[in-house]
Protein backbone atom coordinates (compact mmCIF):
# COMPACT_ATOMS: atom_id res chain seq x y z
CA UNK A 1 0.00 0.00 0.00
CA UNK A 2 1.31 3.36 -1.07
CA UNK A 3 2.10 5.90 2.21
CA UNK A 4 0.27 8.66 3.27
CA UNK A 5 1.86 11.79 3.28
CA UNK A 6 0.55 14.97 4.70
CA UNK A 7 1.49 18.13 5.70
CA UNK A 8 0.90 18.43 9.73
CA UNK A 9 1.41 21.52 11.40
CA UNK A 10 3.28 22.71 9.15
CA UNK A 11 5.79 19.45 8.95
CA UNK A 12 5.72 16.57 6.40
CA UNK A 13 4.48 12.99 7.85
CA UNK A 14 4.48 9.78 6.54
CA UNK A 15 1.73 6.94 7.33
CA UNK A 16 1.58 3.66 6.26
CA UNK A 17 -1.43 3.29 4.77
CA UNK A 18 -5.18 4.73 5.08
CA UNK A 19 -6.50 7.33 8.19
CA UNK A 20 -9.39 9.15 8.93
CA UNK A 21 -9.16 11.87 11.10
CA UNK A 22 -10.29 10.24 14.26
CA UNK A 23 -7.44 7.31 13.48
CA UNK A 24 -4.92 10.79 13.27
CA UNK A 25 -5.42 12.04 16.20
CA UNK A 26 -5.31 8.53 17.95
CA UNK A 27 -2.11 7.72 16.26
CA UNK A 28 -0.51 11.13 17.50
CA UNK A 29 -1.88 10.61 21.25
CA UNK A 30 -3.84 13.89 21.10
CA UNK A 31 -6.89 14.00 23.70
CA UNK A 32 -9.70 14.44 20.89
CA UNK A 33 -11.77 17.03 23.14
CA UNK A 34 -8.99 19.53 23.92
CA UNK A 35 -7.57 19.66 20.02
CA UNK A 36 -9.34 21.56 16.68
CA UNK A 37 -8.65 20.65 13.09
CA UNK A 38 -8.69 22.42 9.71
CA UNK A 39 -8.25 19.76 6.30
CA UNK A 40 -6.97 22.07 3.28
CA UNK A 41 -7.91 25.50 5.22
CA UNK A 42 -11.35 23.88 5.99
CA UNK A 43 -12.81 23.34 9.64
CA UNK A 44 -12.90 19.74 10.30
CA UNK A 45 -16.49 19.41 12.95
CA UNK A 46 -15.32 16.93 15.17
CA UNK A 47 -18.72 14.93 14.92
CA UNK A 48 -17.15 13.41 11.75
CA UNK A 49 -13.83 12.84 12.24
CA UNK A 50 -14.54 8.90 11.72
CA UNK A 51 -15.72 9.52 8.38
CA UNK A 52 -13.24 11.96 6.98
CA UNK A 53 -10.83 9.85 5.35
CA UNK A 54 -7.20 11.44 4.60
CA UNK A 55 -5.15 11.65 1.06
CA UNK A 56 -1.86 11.99 0.50
CA UNK A 57 -0.86 15.90 0.23
CA UNK A 58 -3.86 17.26 2.52
CA UNK A 59 -2.99 19.76 4.61
CA UNK A 60 -3.53 19.60 8.39
CA UNK A 61 -3.25 21.75 11.16
CA UNK A 62 -4.23 20.94 14.67
CA UNK A 63 -4.54 23.35 17.13
CA UNK A 64 -5.29 23.64 20.92
CA UNK A 65 -6.07 26.37 23.52
CA UNK A 66 -3.04 28.07 24.96
CA UNK A 67 -1.93 30.89 27.29
CA UNK A 68 -2.57 34.43 25.91
CA UNK A 69 -3.63 37.56 27.02
CA UNK B 1 -26.67 46.97 55.51
CA UNK B 2 -28.65 48.96 52.80
CA UNK B 3 -30.19 46.35 50.23
CA UNK B 4 -28.68 48.43 47.18
CA UNK B 5 -25.19 47.40 48.69
CA UNK B 6 -25.65 43.84 48.88
CA UNK B 7 -27.26 43.56 45.71
CA UNK B 8 -26.12 42.03 42.78
CA UNK B 9 -24.10 44.23 40.48
CA UNK B 10 -23.46 41.28 37.58
CA UNK B 11 -22.94 42.93 34.10
CA UNK B 12 -23.83 41.10 30.83
CA UNK B 13 -22.03 40.33 27.63
CA UNK B 14 -24.21 38.97 24.55
CA UNK B 15 -26.67 37.77 27.15
CA UNK B 16 -24.02 36.33 30.09
CA UNK B 17 -24.29 37.43 33.32
CA UNK B 18 -21.29 37.57 35.29
CA UNK B 19 -20.31 39.10 38.57
CA UNK B 20 -16.85 39.72 38.44
CA UNK B 21 -15.74 42.24 36.52
CA UNK B 22 -12.05 41.34 35.76
CA UNK B 23 -11.21 39.62 32.93
CA UNK B 24 -7.74 37.87 33.26
CA UNK B 25 -5.68 36.42 30.68
CA UNK B 26 -3.36 33.30 30.76
CA UNK B 27 -0.18 34.31 28.99
CA UNK B 28 3.03 35.25 30.00
CA UNK B 29 3.18 33.02 33.43
CA UNK B 30 5.89 31.01 34.54
CA UNK B 31 4.12 28.10 34.67
CA UNK B 32 0.82 26.48 34.36
CA UNK B 33 0.54 26.00 38.37
CA UNK B 34 1.32 29.45 38.92
CA UNK B 35 -1.32 30.41 36.04
CA UNK B 36 -4.22 28.27 38.23
CA UNK B 37 -2.94 29.96 41.52
CA UNK B 38 -3.48 33.00 40.06
CA UNK B 39 -6.41 32.96 38.24
CA UNK B 40 -8.39 31.51 41.11
CA UNK B 41 -6.67 34.24 42.87
CA UNK B 42 -8.20 37.01 40.81
CA UNK B 43 -11.52 35.81 41.24
CA UNK B 44 -12.28 36.23 37.52
CA UNK B 45 -15.05 34.07 35.60
CA UNK B 46 -14.06 34.99 32.32
CA UNK B 47 -9.96 34.45 31.03
CA UNK B 48 -8.68 35.01 27.54
CA UNK B 49 -6.92 31.92 25.80
CA UNK B 50 -4.91 31.86 22.59
CA UNK B 51 -5.13 29.13 20.12
CA UNK B 52 -1.72 27.48 18.71
CA UNK B 53 -0.51 24.48 17.15
CA UNK B 54 -0.09 21.17 19.40
CA UNK B 55 3.46 20.32 19.40
CA UNK B 56 3.15 16.94 17.82
CA UNK B 57 6.74 15.75 19.14
CA UNK B 58 5.43 16.26 22.93
CA UNK B 59 1.57 15.27 22.70
CA UNK B 60 1.30 14.34 26.24
CA UNK B 61 2.72 18.04 27.03
CA UNK B 62 0.26 19.11 30.21
CA UNK B 63 -2.30 21.65 28.08
CA UNK B 64 -4.02 24.56 29.40
CA UNK B 65 -7.22 23.32 30.22
CA UNK B 66 -5.71 20.55 32.39
CA UNK B 67 -4.88 23.81 34.97
CA UNK B 68 -7.80 26.45 34.02
CA UNK B 69 -10.99 24.57 33.41
CA UNK B 70 -13.17 25.74 30.75
CA UNK B 71 -16.03 23.62 32.81
CA UNK B 72 -15.34 26.49 35.16
CA UNK B 73 -14.14 29.48 33.42
CA UNK B 74 -15.88 31.05 30.51
CA UNK B 75 -12.68 31.01 27.64
CA UNK B 76 -12.52 33.70 25.48
CA UNK B 77 -10.53 32.92 22.58
CA UNK B 78 -8.11 35.30 20.53
CA UNK B 79 -6.64 36.23 17.85
CA UNK B 80 -3.49 37.64 19.05
CA UNK B 81 -0.75 37.15 16.68
CA UNK B 82 -3.37 37.48 13.56
CA UNK B 83 -2.17 40.51 11.63
CA UNK B 84 -4.70 39.76 9.24
CA UNK B 85 -8.60 39.90 8.66
CA UNK B 86 -8.22 36.23 7.20
CA UNK B 87 -5.93 34.81 9.89
CA UNK B 88 -7.88 36.65 12.75
CA UNK B 89 -11.12 34.97 11.09
CA UNK B 90 -9.42 31.52 10.59
CA UNK B 91 -8.02 30.94 14.15
CA UNK B 92 -11.44 31.72 15.90
CA UNK B 93 -13.34 29.20 13.44
CA UNK B 94 -11.00 26.76 15.14
CA UNK B 95 -11.36 27.88 18.81
CA UNK B 96 -14.86 27.90 17.92
CA UNK B 97 -14.60 24.03 16.82
CA UNK B 98 -12.18 23.81 19.87
CA UNK B 99 -14.51 25.17 22.64
CA UNK B 100 -17.77 25.27 21.06
CA UNK B 101 -17.77 28.62 21.52
CA UNK B 102 -19.15 31.90 19.95
CA UNK B 103 -17.88 34.93 22.63
CA UNK B 104 -14.48 35.49 21.16
CA UNK B 105 -11.72 38.91 21.47
CA UNK B 106 -10.92 39.88 18.71
CA UNK B 107 -7.52 41.74 18.48
CA UNK B 108 -5.77 42.62 15.70
CA UNK B 109 -2.25 44.29 16.10
CA UNK B 110 -0.24 46.92 13.94
CA UNK B 111 3.66 46.13 14.02
CA UNK B 112 6.29 46.60 16.89
CA UNK B 113 6.90 49.05 18.59
CA UNK B 114 3.43 50.37 19.10
CA UNK B 115 1.75 47.05 18.68
CA UNK B 116 -1.31 49.41 18.42
CA UNK B 117 -4.72 48.52 16.79
CA UNK B 118 -4.59 48.12 13.41
CA UNK B 119 -8.27 49.71 12.88
CA UNK B 120 -9.16 49.05 9.55
CA UNK B 121 -8.05 45.41 9.60
CA UNK B 122 -9.92 44.91 12.97
CA UNK B 123 -13.29 46.42 10.90
CA UNK B 124 -12.57 43.64 7.99
CA UNK B 125 -12.01 41.41 10.86
CA UNK B 126 -15.22 42.47 12.50
CA UNK B 127 -17.23 42.47 10.11
CA UNK B 128 -16.54 38.63 8.50
CA UNK B 129 -16.89 36.69 12.21
CA UNK B 130 -20.14 38.82 12.89
CA UNK B 131 -21.09 37.44 8.97
CA UNK B 132 -20.25 33.92 10.66
CA UNK B 133 -22.04 34.39 13.53
CA UNK B 134 -19.64 34.91 16.32
CA UNK B 135 -20.33 37.51 18.99
CA UNK B 136 -17.47 39.68 18.92
CA UNK B 137 -15.58 41.82 22.03
CA UNK B 138 -13.49 43.48 20.15
CA UNK B 139 -10.13 45.58 21.28
CA UNK B 140 -9.76 48.81 19.61
CA UNK B 141 -7.90 52.21 20.11
CA UNK B 142 -9.36 54.60 22.60
CA UNK B 143 -11.26 56.20 19.53
CA UNK B 144 -14.62 57.26 20.59
CA UNK B 145 -15.77 57.54 16.77
CA UNK B 146 -14.14 53.56 15.82
CA UNK B 147 -15.52 52.40 19.04
CA UNK B 148 -19.15 53.52 17.93
CA UNK B 149 -19.10 52.18 14.19
CA UNK B 150 -18.00 48.74 16.12
CA UNK B 151 -20.87 49.17 18.21
CA UNK B 152 -23.35 49.67 15.46
CA UNK B 153 -21.80 46.39 12.88
CA UNK B 154 -22.54 44.39 15.97
CA UNK B 155 -19.69 43.94 18.03
CA UNK B 156 -20.92 42.71 21.63
CA UNK B 157 -18.00 44.78 23.85
CA UNK B 158 -15.50 47.65 23.15
CA UNK B 159 -12.13 47.11 24.34
CA UNK B 160 -10.44 50.19 23.89
CA UNK B 161 -6.49 50.44 25.32
CA UNK B 162 -5.64 52.26 28.08
CA UNK B 163 -1.93 52.44 26.80
CA UNK B 164 0.17 50.28 25.18
CA UNK B 165 -0.29 46.33 25.48
CA UNK B 166 2.01 45.36 28.15
CA UNK B 167 3.16 48.96 28.74
CA UNK B 168 1.83 49.16 32.47
CA UNK B 169 1.32 52.74 32.17
CA UNK B 170 -2.49 52.56 33.37
CA UNK B 171 -5.10 54.63 31.69
CA UNK B 172 -3.33 56.97 29.11
CA UNK B 173 -6.48 59.14 27.86
CA UNK B 174 -9.40 59.19 30.36
CA UNK B 175 -11.38 61.38 28.71
CA UNK B 176 -11.60 59.27 25.76
CA UNK B 177 -12.32 56.45 27.60
CA UNK B 178 -14.87 58.21 29.15
CA UNK B 179 -16.25 59.46 25.66
CA UNK B 180 -16.61 55.93 24.50
CA UNK B 181 -18.40 55.13 27.38
CA UNK B 182 -20.64 57.46 27.26
CA UNK B 183 -21.75 57.20 24.04
CA UNK B 184 -21.98 53.13 24.00
CA UNK B 185 -25.25 50.86 24.58
CA UNK B 186 -23.15 47.31 25.03
CA UNK B 187 -20.18 46.87 27.68
CA UNK B 188 -17.32 48.88 27.69
CA UNK B 189 -13.61 47.31 28.84
CA UNK B 190 -10.31 48.80 29.33
CA UNK B 191 -8.17 45.92 27.40
CA UNK B 192 -4.45 46.37 27.90
CA UNK B 193 -2.08 49.03 29.81
CA UNK B 194 -2.93 48.39 33.07
CA UNK B 195 0.19 47.83 35.59
CA UNK B 196 -0.95 47.70 39.02
CA UNK B 197 -4.47 47.68 40.86
CA UNK B 198 -4.77 51.42 41.07
CA UNK B 199 -4.79 51.33 37.09
CA UNK B 200 -7.76 48.90 37.46
CA UNK B 201 -9.64 51.10 40.05
CA UNK B 202 -9.27 54.17 38.00
CA UNK B 203 -10.88 52.43 35.14
CA UNK B 204 -13.36 51.40 36.97
CA UNK B 205 -13.96 54.74 38.50
CA UNK B 206 -14.47 56.09 34.48
CA UNK B 207 -17.12 53.79 34.69
CA UNK B 208 -16.26 51.01 32.64
CA UNK B 209 -18.18 47.43 32.79
CA UNK B 210 -14.84 45.33 33.61
CA UNK B 211 -11.12 45.08 32.74
CA UNK B 212 -8.58 42.90 31.35
CA UNK B 213 -5.37 42.30 32.42
CA UNK B 214 -2.85 40.15 32.08
CA UNK B 215 1.06 41.37 31.79
CA UNK B 216 0.55 43.06 35.22
CA UNK B 217 -0.44 39.82 36.92
CA UNK B 218 1.77 37.34 35.31
CA UNK B 219 4.79 39.46 35.39
CA UNK B 220 4.47 40.64 38.95
CA UNK B 221 7.13 39.11 41.69
CA UNK B 222 4.47 37.61 43.20
CA UNK B 223 1.24 36.90 40.88
CA UNK B 224 -1.11 35.14 43.05
CA UNK B 225 -0.85 37.95 45.30
CA UNK B 226 -0.90 41.00 42.59
CA UNK B 227 -4.18 38.92 41.10
CA UNK B 228 -5.93 39.63 44.93
CA UNK B 229 -4.88 42.96 44.38
CA UNK B 230 -6.35 43.67 41.05
CA UNK B 231 -9.67 42.07 42.48
CA UNK B 232 -9.73 44.38 45.42
CA UNK B 233 -8.72 47.57 42.65
CA UNK B 234 -11.39 46.45 40.46
CA UNK B 235 -14.00 45.82 43.14
CA UNK B 236 -13.36 49.39 44.71
CA UNK B 237 -13.08 51.48 41.42
CA UNK B 238 -16.87 49.63 40.90
CA UNK B 239 -18.45 50.79 43.97
CA UNK B 240 -16.57 54.20 44.02
CA UNK B 241 -18.57 54.82 40.25
CA UNK B 242 -21.61 53.86 41.81
CA UNK B 243 -21.16 55.85 44.99
CA UNK B 244 -20.19 59.13 42.75
CA UNK B 245 -17.46 60.52 43.52
CA UNK B 246 -17.48 64.39 44.92
CA UNK B 247 -16.67 66.89 42.88
CA UNK B 248 -13.40 68.21 42.12
CA UNK B 249 -12.95 71.63 43.54
CA UNK B 250 -10.27 74.20 43.59
CA UNK B 251 -10.86 75.61 46.75
CA UNK B 252 -10.07 74.10 50.53
CA UNK B 253 -13.39 72.59 52.46
CA UNK B 254 -12.99 71.97 56.13
CA UNK B 255 -14.18 68.32 57.22
CA UNK B 256 -14.80 69.87 60.98
CA UNK B 257 -17.50 72.06 61.34
CA UNK B 258 -16.70 75.49 62.15
CA UNK B 259 -19.64 76.17 64.69
CA UNK B 260 -19.73 74.89 68.56
CA UNK B 261 -15.48 75.81 68.73
CA UNK B 262 -14.88 76.08 72.70
CA UNK B 263 -13.82 79.87 73.43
Amino acid sequence: MDMLVLSLNGEQREFPGALSVAELVAALELDVRKVAVELNREIVPRSTYAMVRLRSGDCLEIVHFIGGG
Amino acid sequence: MDAHVTAKDDWVVAGRSFASRLIVGTGKYKDLPTTAAAIEASGAEMVTVAVRRVNLSDPKAPMLQDYVSPARYTYLPNTAGCFTADDAVRTLRLAREAGGWNLVKLEVLGPPPTLYPDMPATFEAAAALIKDGFEVMVYCSDDPIAAKRLEEMGCVAIMPLGAPIGSGLGVQNPLMIQMIIQNARVPVLVDAGVGTAYDATFAMELGCDAVLVNSAIALADDPVLMAQAMKAGVEAGRLAFRAGRIPRIGAASASSPMTGLIR
